[in-house]
This record gives structure tokens, C-alpha cells and sequence, in this order.
């Protein structure tokens, strides 16, 4: 089975986010990169399933040279091979957009991809592959089985779960449950530098979305404490001032 | 041009999110000094689609039968998509749901459409611009997007935008979209519904628990409030990692970002990452022994104290509140 997996480099989830520029870029000074952690989670299942010769898994990022670390982390945990198309990821559009060009000249089986990016949160990246190469998406998985000519996945729905089985090939967001995230080991690490990273060139299309600007959440005011033994109190402002129950 | 909105049904019946979402895509119709179209998919009886007017609707495009009955996200696409070309539609609103998430991306790229996911304010239309604040970095912060395409989708949060009753009537028209065999290769085999519990993603009350509550057989505490108020559960993430909940209730930024009315986090101590997926959330209230926990500075109430002994007379509170009310 020949597998792609999708991975973005994204601010280490410890970051404060912060914008310079009068709040029209983020600010990374400072700010240390990592794999999505969705993305290492597709990884993971993309490994297992491939484990023992039965397959290769390749990813693919767009970014520009300073995402090469964290490709080389991928590698590191156990991918074949890598791809970077080198140019800052746009939008989703122009990541999907990208992606599908390269898919259509080296196909595979199975395209996963994270539920989402921890910096963009899009969710948008699968779907619109699945679109651009006229597959099956699925959005949001927590259970990935692969037979040989399909696979089960189990999605999230609002209170419940679907099981649904998909032909190859498909595209498929990975959530927690799909599998454990792997650690590198020294063999890892040491293997990653001699692993084919190819850079290829992007194509030149049009987008349709801009960021203009951002803002960071408005500052709540100060704590309101209340007695560990005047839970009537809690909930009497609860109802009363802040007007929730 | 026209407004289109994904009405997403549940099991025959449209919850809340639709008519906010419904509420959202009226308010960008009138901006525009257009007509609002409903788009439902599956098998809704006319009771339910009459509601849709409630809230704005000029029209609903009813597509039923069995071939669509349960959600497959390609062929829901594409029906929308055809409901979209149909209506001339300028922009097409849908519900930041598990299954809007997989659809408007698809539609998208069908309509050659900028795609705003996650929205959580009415779009800003100035000169001809058309602007659209969205959740980024998992609740960390908001970013502010310019759609540039003809035709924009929108995909909005649960609870980010309030329900507003206009009344009037819509007329309901059995709408046939012809289906590719390719659209259906992915098969439902079995689904799944625990309707007892309120679904965390739309709950307007979460009711949270953390590490501080010791082990699983400690949770019963957290039901019993949550289903007092009408609430939700849900974790932080060492806990479902630790397999005491499961991984759908777990909050945060490589979790589920929620945005209830109401959070009350027991027991957590309120790292960077969990409060990233729930600082949207309009009020929170912490309960924590520590009164240095990082939660309490993002808190509007809160109770320094043991969750063992502040819970069970918090239940008792509500449960007094609720027989006086
Ligand atoms: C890549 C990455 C992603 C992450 N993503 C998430 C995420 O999405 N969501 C998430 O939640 N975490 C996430 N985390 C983990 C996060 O960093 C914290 O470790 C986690 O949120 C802590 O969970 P907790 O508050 O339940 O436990 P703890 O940090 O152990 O806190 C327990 C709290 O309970 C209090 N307490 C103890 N006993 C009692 C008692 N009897 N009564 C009342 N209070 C008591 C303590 O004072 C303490 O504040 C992530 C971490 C990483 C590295
Ligand atoms: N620049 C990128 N390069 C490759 N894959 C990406 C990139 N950005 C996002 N993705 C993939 O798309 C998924 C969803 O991203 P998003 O649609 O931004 O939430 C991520 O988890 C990645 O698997």
C-alpha cells in the first residue's frame, strides 16, 4: 500500500500567539515550530499499516526551506520518503490545490491528512482534496482498519459515531484514536538524513482568501471568588448576574 | 444573487445550530437586500421544514428519498452545490458541524468559492470587500479573512450567534438533483447515537472534569451536576488519555474547542492548551484547591476548594435552585 500523509509545521502548542505589524502578522519571534499534532497521529496509523515491508509512506508538506526540520522529524519517525513543494502555504486552497497536482502524477492508495491544522484549524485541507481528485473525504476520523481493497474508519458525528467503509483511494482526516503518536529513536533520527527529501516547484494559481488581520481574545475581567461553602451564592449570580442557568 | 443555508437535520429534526445558522445567513441576506433559501437533505417531514420560515427562510429546496437519506458527504456536496447554482446563490452558510466540516470544503471547490470555516461574526461588507472573522490557533486568538471569490461559504460555530425570530412563511419545492454513482462509494455501515446526553459540541452548559478527580469512579459527581443544568461533559486531555473518558469529551487545542454559554472546569488546572479550546466559552467558573491555578486568572467565578466537597453542595444548590424556580 502506498501511502501520502499530509504535514504541516505549526507554532508549538505552548505558544502564546502574539501579532506584530499592527496585528496583521503573527509574530514568531521566538516561537518554535512542530509537527501538527494530527498530522503525527496519521502518521503513526500510516506507519503501522505499511510496518513489515507491506507498503511505503511518503508526506508531503508545502512550506518553505525553514519547514525542512520538521520533515525530517517525520522521517525520523519512520516515513520512506518526502516531498516539499516549496512556497508559503497561502490558504487552504493552495495546499489542497498543490497536493492534488502532485497526487495526480504519483498516485496512492490511502491520503491522510490531520482533522486539522492547530494554527489555521481549516479541517479544510482533506475535503478539498478529496474534491480535487474527485475521491472520497472524510473529515474527521477516530479509527482507521485497512483491508485490501478498502478500509473501515469510524467518524465523529455531533453525540455518536459513524462506521463507514471506503474503496481506495480516499482521503481522510486523522483525530486522536487513530492511533498513539510515534517518538523517533536514534536509528530514526540517524536514517532521516540519508532519506530521499525531494523539493519540487509549485504551480501558480489564483487565490480566493486573504488574512487581513487578527486579534487575540478580549481580557475577561478579574475572578469572582466565592466561598468554598456558598454554592447558593455561585449559583444565584449565575443566574442573576451573569444570566447562564 | 441569493443566500443559500445548509439546513443539516438530525434524525429527521433540526437542532439549534440550524437556526442560528439560519438566524446568520437572514442577516447576511438583508445586508444584501436578497432572499434567503433553505437547502435540506434527507427525509424531514413538513412540520419540521415549516419551522426553517421562523427564523427567515424565503424558500426550502426539500431533496428527500432513500438514496439520501443518511449523510454521505460527497453527494450532500454536490446536492448543495446544484442548490447553489440553482438559486444563483452569492453565499452559501453552513454549520461549523462534524459534517459541515467535511462539506464545505468539497462545495468550495465546486463553486470556486473562498471557504471561511469556523466564522463566528457576521461578515463585514464595505466598497465591494467582503471580510469574515474566524477562530484561529485553536481559540488562541481570531483572524479576520477577506473572501475574494465571487461566491463564499461560510461555515459557522455553534452558539456564536444568537437565534432571531422573524416569522413569515416559506414555500417548500421537492428538489431533484441527478447523483454520480462515484458520489457514493463510501458506505454507512452502522451509526451510533447516545440520545440521552447532550452533544458536547452544541451543549449550552459543560459541565468539565480533570486530573484533580482523582479516577473515573470519581465522574458520577460531574454527571449528576451536568445533567441538572442541561450540560454536556467533558475533560481535559490526560484524562481521556488515561482512558477515564473518552476521547470524544476531551477539550482543548488538540481536542474540541467548545464556545458554551457556561463552563465549569472541576479539577483542571487550566494549561495553555486546554484553555485554548474553551476561552470562547461566555462564562467560566473554575474549582480548583489551588488557588494559584493558572485557571482561575481567565475565570469569571470561581471556588478555591477540594472538588470533593464543593461538588456535592453544588449539586445541591442547583438542585434547590431548580425546585424554587
Ligand atoms: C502537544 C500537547 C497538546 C495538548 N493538548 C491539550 C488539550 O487539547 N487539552 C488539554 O486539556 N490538555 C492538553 N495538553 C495537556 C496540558 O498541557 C495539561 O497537561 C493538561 O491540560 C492538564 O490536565 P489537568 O488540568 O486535568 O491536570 P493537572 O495539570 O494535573 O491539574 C489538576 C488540577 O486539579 C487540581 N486538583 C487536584 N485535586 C483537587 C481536588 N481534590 N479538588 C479540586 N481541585 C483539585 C490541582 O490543583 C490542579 O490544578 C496538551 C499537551 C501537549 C504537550
Ligand atoms: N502546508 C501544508 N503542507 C502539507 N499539508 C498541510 C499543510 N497545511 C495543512 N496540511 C494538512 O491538512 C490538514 C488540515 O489542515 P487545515 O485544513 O489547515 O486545518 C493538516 O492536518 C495537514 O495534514
Amino acid at each position: 500500500m502506498k501511502i501520502l500523509v499530509c504535514v504541516s509545521n505549526v507554532p508549538d502548542t505552548t505558544t502564546k500567539i502574539t501579532f506584530t505589524d499592527n496585528n496583521t502578522q503573527f509574530n514568531t519571534n521566538g516561537v518554535q515550530f512542530i509537527l501538527n499534532p494530527y498530522d503525527e497521529i496519521a502518521l503513526a496509523r500510516a506507519i503501522e499499516l505499511t510496518d513489515g515491508g507491506k507498503g511505503t509512506v511518503t508526506v508531503i508538506n508545502i512550506g518553505e526551506a525553514n519547514t525542512e526540520a520538521t520533515i525530517r522529524k517525520a522521517l525520523a519517525i519512520g516515513a520512506t520518503d518526502a516531498v516539499r513543494i516549496s512556497a508559503k502555504p497561502h490558504d487552504a486552497w493552495y495546499v489542497a490545490y498543490q497536493i492534488a497536482q502532485y497526487v495526480k502524477s504519483n498516485p496512492f492508495d490511502l491520503i491522510l491528512t490531520g482533522r486539522e491544522s492547530i494554527d489555521y484549524n481549516g479541517s479544510k485541507v482533506a475535503g478539498m482534496l478529496g474534491e480535487l481528485l474527485d475521491l472520497p473525504s472524510v473529515s474527521i476520523i477516530k479509527k482507521l482498519d485497512a483491508a485490501d481493497t478498502e478500509a473501515t474508519v469510524e467518524r465523529e458525528i455531533e453525540g455518536g459515531k459513524e462506521v463507514l467503509t471506503i474503496p481506495y483511494p480516499f482521503v481522510a482526516g486523522t483525530a486522536e484514536g487513530v492511533a498513539e503518536p510515534k517518538i523517533p529513536n536514534m536509528r530514526g533520527i540517524m536514517s532521516a538524513r540519508t532519506k530521499p527529501l525531494t523539493v519540487v516547484e509549485p504551480v501558480e494559481i489564483k487565490t480566493f482568501s486573504e488574512i487581513i488581520s487578527y486579534e487575540t481574545p478580549a481580557p475577561r475581567g478579574q475572578v469572582k471568588l466565592i466561598p468554598a461553602d456558598d454554592t447558593a451564592k455561585l449559583v444565584e449570580l449565575l443566574h442573576t448576574e451573569a444570566r447562564v442557568i | 444573487m441569493s443566500v443559500l443555508i445548509y439546513a443539516e437535520n438530525t434524525g429527521g429534526k433540526f437542532k439549534k445550530s440550524v437556526f442560528e445558522a439560519v438566524s446568520y445567513a437572514r442577516a447576511i441576506a438583508d445586508q444584501n437586500n436578497t432572499s434567503l433559501t433553505a437547502v435540506s437533505i434527507g427525509n424531514v417531514d413538513a412540520t419540521e421544514l415549516a419551522l426553517l420560515s421562523k427564523y427567515g427562510v424565503n424558500k426550502v429546496l426539500n431533496v428527500s428519498g432513500d438514496k439520501l437519506k443518511e449523510f454521505v458527504n460527497q453527494a450532500y456536496a454536490s446536492v448543495i452545490a446544484e442548490a447553489a447554482k440553482k438559486e444563483g446563490s452569492a453565499v452559501v452558510v453552513l454549520s461549523n458541524t462534524f459534517s459541515g466540516r467535511g462539506l464545505a470544503p468539497r462545495i468550495g471547490i465546486k463553486l470556486e468559492a473562498g471557504v471561511a470555516d469556523g466564522a463566528v461574526a457576521l461578515p463585514e461588507q464595505t466598497g465591494g470587500s467582503f471580510k469574515v472573522k474566524k477562530t484561529a490557533f485553536s481559540g488562541k486568538a481570531f483572524a479576520t479573512v477577506e473572501l475574494t471569490s465571487a461566491i463564499k461559504v461560510i461555515a459557522l460555530v455553534p452558539n456564536s450567534y444568537k437565534v432571531v425570530e422573524t416569522g413569515g412563511t416559506a414555500q417548500v419545492e421537492d428538489f431533484r438533483v441527478e447523483t454520480k454513482a462515484s458520489d457514493f462509494k463510501a458506505m454507512i455501515k452502522e451509526i451510533v447515537r447516545s440520545t440521552d446526553k447532550v452533544s458536547l459540541p452544541d451543549a449550552e452548559i459543560v459541565v468539565s472534569g480533570g486530573r484533580g478527580l482523582k479516577g473515573p469512579e470519581n465522574w458520577g459527581m460531574i454527571e449528576e451536576l451536568a445533567e441538572l443544568l442541561g450540560a454536556a461533559t467533558a475533560c481535559s486531555k490526560p484524562v481521556s488519555d488515561a482512558g477515564w473518558r473518552p476521547h470524544s469529551e476531551h477539550v482543548g487545542q488538540t481536542g474540541i474547542a467548545v464556545s458554551p454559554n457556561l463552563y465549569i472546569a472541576v479539577g483542571i488546572s487550566g494549561a495553555i492548551q486546554h484553555l485554548a479550546g474553551v476561552s470562547s466559552s461566555k462564562v467560566i467558573v473554575v474549582i480548583n484547591k489551588d488557588p494559584e491555578a493558572p485557571f482561575f486568572k481567565v475565570a469569571d467565578y470561581g471556588i478555591v476548594g477540594d472538588a470533593f466537597e464543593v461538588l456535592p453542595k453544588l449539586i445541591t444548590a442547583v438542585k434547590e435552585y431548580k425546585a424554587s424556580a
